[in-house]
């Protein structure tokens, strides 16, 4: 089989793919955006420090 | 066992307890994703009536599970929250909503691009559909209800009991294929005797679902830290933590 048939899915890649580009993305979005914002908090935090000294 | 439970309930030992097992879980989410993408997109085989269109499964299947498995947790750490007045169950909770609210997202835009080549639509106002959709606004209410009242612990409680009375939703969703006519295909994996899905399909099925179930539970501790960090801003061991970093 080569690869643009296994692309194709049997005329239904355009369902297939879009299902998991959508599951890849919600994955790597709850990912990311909890790790930035733990790394705004920290920053935050120690500048609000910093000041009040 | 207890007493570590227990020790647990202090935020700070909560944070740090949330980083390391955050990442060990995340490792192994993708440990069993690989694994479990290759085999649901190369070597099961396309279904016999459904054709290639059938790994769509190997996600929508795994998102509704976690849709309903989220909520649970989180209907269980607000019941926690509520009875025991453990702080870090309602912080549990509230970190779980958002990630169960992107499952179900996900549970029904995959359910759609299934349903349309092969029921023809989109869309249906079936049993399954509209009680999966009915979830969907479960878990946006209960986040919009914990961030719309004034007061941390007034807001948790709030949403804790709306959490708790929408657990009836729950066995509803699961039923709904039984109770009710529907163009939704029965259960093939949770029956009581044995499983009508063979292996092939099975292996790649459980391993996404296993994946998924890690990775919620890494990520909800990843956020759980940052609603700890909120809370704890102005005390003494988030002082020293951010303290460290600087000199």
């Amino acid at each position: 089989m080569s690869f643009s048939e296994w692309f194709a899915m049997g005329g239904y890649g355009g369902y297939v793919w879009a299902s998991y580009g959508l599951a890849l993305a919600i994955v790597a979005y709850n990912l990311i955006a909890p790790i930035r914002r733990e790394r705004r908090l920290l920053r935050e935090i120690a500048r609000r420090r910093r000041r009040e000294r | 066992m207890l007493k570590a439970f227990h020790r647990l309930g202090a935020p700070r030992n909560f944070y740090r307890f949330a980083g390391t097992t955050s990442r060990w879980l995340g490792w192994g989410a993708l440990l069993l994703a690989l694994p479990g993408l290759y085999l649901s997109l190369f070597y099961s085989p396309p279904d016999y009536q459904q054709g290639e269109s059938v790994r769509i499964m190997y996600i929508h299947v795994p998102a509704a599970w976690m849709s309903l498995f989220i909520y649970m947790v989180m209907a269980g750490s607000a019941a926690v929250m509520l009875v025991w007045r453990v702080k870090m169950a309602a912080v549990f909770a509230s970190a779980s909503a958002p990630i169960g609210a992107a499952f179900t997202f996900l549970a029904l835009v995959t359910g759609s691009l299934w349903g349309k080549p092969m029921w023809g639509t989109w869309w249906i106002w079936d049993a399954r559909l509209t009680s999966e959709l009915i979830l969907l606004f479960l878990y946006f209410g209960y986040m919009a209800l914990e961030s719309a009242i004034e007061g941390r612990d007034t807001a948790a409680r709030a949403a804790a009991v709306l959490a708790l009375v929408g657990v009836v939703n729950i066995p509803i969703i699961h039923y709904s294929v039984e109770w009710w006519n529907t163009l939704h295909q029965g259960p093939t994996v949770t029956k009581f005797d044995k499983p009508s899905i063979h292996w092939s399909m099975l292996i790649p099925l459980l391993l996404m679902a296993l994946s998924f179930t890690l990775y919620y539970l890494a990520v909800a501790l990843r956020r759980a830290r940052c609603l700890v960090l909120e809370r704890e801003r102005k005390s003494q061991w988030v002082r020293e933590l951010t303290g460290e970093s600087e000199s």
